[in-house]
């Protein structure tokens, strides 16, 4: 199997890599830079046959190197993974992909004009919000097809090209990201993970991957978010806005058999604080899909509003909970009814959704055992993430893990993904 | 209170011919030196900076070390700021850890995550958790408030006082008690005993290398051993330096981002 052989071989680099190791670092000393990484090893496998795609769902060597360059005026920061990825069909390199041979996670600049101003400027990862996996005013781009086949939770977030300025003037903290040209999610299509086609009215993968249309202009399909913080006396309050298009292809081209992603506009607010020995948070949000203000395009999704609620606690030593509850609420829903195609699933007015993170460590905090679990009552669907990690030397560590799926219907969000469930292993060398 | 007043200025009219300031109290109440060797211990200067090695033994034998470097900021009211930045191992490097002390009150936490660029915010925690894996508390590193215990001055030799400290709410706690060794003339905490529920020792914390920076006592070596489990882990301390001059500014979310350079040099 090409998997064996290239574990071997990896095995072999990381050998070199240790021996060379510490006359690595005096040479990059030298120049001035700082040098590390890691090599991963990955492998995972269905727990049920998939009619629509193939048993093995992930089987791949990554390795990642960091380079920084900081001095006093500023950091240069340059991070890339090379990815052998040998479940993937296509190989082409392609630096918004997501099974790209090189997948570029920064290349950006970061300094100071003025005191009271910070640019970073290039390819980086973006994120703000208060969710624990559940994402209302933070619409970076998220990699939904990595979260789910059991690569490392890091890999949820997609990097995004954009100028990202922070000012501080004594009031509050005003941090913008203006990414010039749309950086969409990395949805799932189909050639990895069947979903649910509604225009099929059925499950479909490999054999029928989802086709869409981009905008992909640059500064015309820009997208703009912002937001206002301030940390008064431990409440972190904050307030965010975005301008730009929905992240996942929401809607369909009504001239083609394209997904499309249609226009919006979010507006939304937080508070983050301690309560009761514990930290509570709560977001709110309200999505405008502008291209379809009254609801009644079967096209374009309606306007929502998102409310999430969250605490978290330790429960014993070295055991935290943390639970949300979260809710999605349609605009519009009566034009939504009387618009939605003949023969088509009906999405719920108001979506529930529970979830809960249990995390333990043991060991001297080298054993990390981790639970997470997404409930919807209302969808009656599920999807539980579970990790158990251990650290076998500073440099090493093996991993295992599940990503479960479960619903009654096969058209809801987490239950079109139930042939998916997979469990997976790992390895990864730091250095 | 008026009676405690008038007992140090005594001592003070007593003890001014003395050199040294810290002889001023003659006749020391056990919670004066806990006052004051928790001022030398935690509060030395208005600021300072420290690298650390700390390296991990089990009782197998097996050693893992953490290289990080700590920022401390004295603000108002006895309350601290703290600004932690891990160099060692890899997988940590880069990390950041935030901590607003309140004396009183739970601290605010935050952990910075660099391939996320997240500033998560830590729930507060059991102190007497262990800080990254090793057999120091979290509460070693920040302080354990002096009000929580009931102090005993023991026993006076020539060149230790030995305290007593007995928890007032013992449900909080897993030792029944423990016993300092402060420094007659430093009033630096040179060793802590802790003894469980049963009256075993179980647990001791102790300052094996001492020297003055800048005229500050200061613990360059300390080992905390893990009795029981038969584990120690060894911190060194270097290139440390008091009065800095460090503005309150970079104990916040923008310097988490942006990690100032008297921690990354």
């Amino acid at each position: 199997m090409k998997i064996k052989g290239l574990v071997l071989a990896i095995s072999w680099i990381v050998a070199i890599i240790s021996q060379v190791g510490a006359q690595e670092e005096s040479f990059f000393d030298g120049l001035g830079l700082d040098v590390h990484g890691f090599i991963d090893t990955r492998s995972g496998t269905r727990v049920e046959h998939d009619s629509n795609e193939k048993d093995a769902i992930l089987g791949e060597v990554r390795l990642q190197t960091d380079i920084i360059k900081a001095d006093d005026w500023g950091t240069i920061e340059l991070r890339a993974d090379f990815l052998y990825d040998g479940v993937a069909y296509h190989r082409d390199l392609d630096l918004e992909g997501t099974e790209s041979p090189i997948d570029l996670r920064e290349a950006n600049i970061l300094f100071s004009p003025f005191s009271f101003m910070d640019v970073k400027l290039g390819r980086q990862i973006l994120t703000w919000g208060t969710g624990d996996l559940l994402f209302i005013n933070d619409l970076f781009p998220k990699d939904w097809q990595s979260f789910f086949i059991g690569r490392d939770e890091e890999y949820l977030k997609a990097p995004s090209d954009a100028f990202f300025i922070s000012l501080f003037p004594a009031f509050a903290n005003i941090d913008i990201a203006y990414t010039p040209r749309f950086d969409p999610d990395r949805y799932v299509r189909g050639e990895r993970l069947s979903l649910w086609n509604p225009m099929l009215g059925r499950r479909t993968g490999r054999g029928d991957v989802i086709h869409v249309r981009e905008p992909n202009t640059w500064f015309d399909d820009d997208e703009t978010a912002i937001r206002i913080s301030r940390n008064f006396r431990g409440y972190e309050l904050a307030l965010y806005g975005y301008y730009g298009f929905w992240k996942s292809p929401m809607g369909m081209a009504s001239d083609t058999n394209r997904a499309i992603f249609p226009r919006l506009i979010s507006y939304g607010g937080s508070v983050r604080s301690p309560f009761l020995k514990g930290l509570f948070n709560m977001e709110v949000g309200r999505y405008v899909s502008t291209d379809d203000r009254h609801g009644d395009n079967p096209f374009i999704p309606n306007s929502e509003m998102r409310f999430l609620v969250g605490y978290e606690r330790e429960l014993a030593r070295d055991f935290t909970a943390k639970f949300q509850y979260y809710q999605e609420l349609m605009e519009d829903y009566s034009s939504y009814r009387e618009s939605l195609p003949a023969g088509q699933k009906s999405r719920d007015e108001d979506r529930h959704l529970f979830t809960m993170r249990l995390t333990k460590l043991a060991m001297n905090q080298n054993l990390i055992l981790c639970l997470f679990t997404y409930y919807s009552p209302s969808d009656q669907d599920s999807y539980v993430r579970s990790l158990i990690k251990y650290k076998v030397s500073d440099a090493l560590g093996v991993m295992a893990g599940a990503n479960i799926f479960a619903g009654k219907n096969k058209y809801t969000f987490f239950g079109q993904f139930e042939k998916n469930s997979n469990v997976y292993g790992a390895i990864r060398y730091s250095y | 209170m008026a009676g405690k007043i008038w007992g140090l200025c005594l001592g003070l009219l007593v003890g001014y011919a003395t050199v040294s300031v810290s002889s001023a109290m003659e006749n020391p109440d056990a919670d004066d030196i806990i006052a004051k060797a928790n001022d030398v211990a935690y509060y030395a200067g208005r600021d300072g900076r420290s690298d650390v090695m700390m390296t991990i033994k089990d009782a197998r034998g097996g050693k893992r070390i953490r290289k990080f470097t700590i920022l401390r900021l004295n603000v108002h009211n006895k309350d601290q700021k703290f600004y932690v930045y891990f160099k060692d191992p890899a997988d940590v490097r880069k990390m950041a850890y935030l901590v607003w002390k309140h004396v009183g009150k739970d601290d605010d936490r935050w952990l910075w995550l660099p391939a996320l660029n997240l500033v998560k915010r830590i729930a507060p925690g059991d102190k007497r958790t262990s800080f990254v894996g090793s057999d120091f508390f979290y509460e070693d590193v920040s302080g354990r408030g002096i009000y929580e215990d009931i102090h005993e001055l023991i026993e006076t030799t020539d060149t230790r006082y030995v305290i007593k400290n007995i928890p007032k709410d013992p449900s909080s706690v897993e030792f029944s008690y423990y016993n300092v060794w402060i420094d007659r003339d430093t009033f630096l905490p040179r060793k802590a005993e802790y003894y469980d529920k049963n009256g075993k020792l179980y647990r001791r914390v102790a300052a094996t290398k001492v020297q003055i920076i800048q005229g500050y006592p200061t613990v360059i070596e300390a080992i905390a051993s893990d009795i029981a489990a038969g584990s120690s882990t060894t911190n060194v301390f270097s290139n440390i330096k008091y009065d800095i001059g460090l503005k309150e500014r970079i104990f916040s979310e923008r310097f988490l981002r942006r990690p100032p350079r008297e921690v990354t040099r």
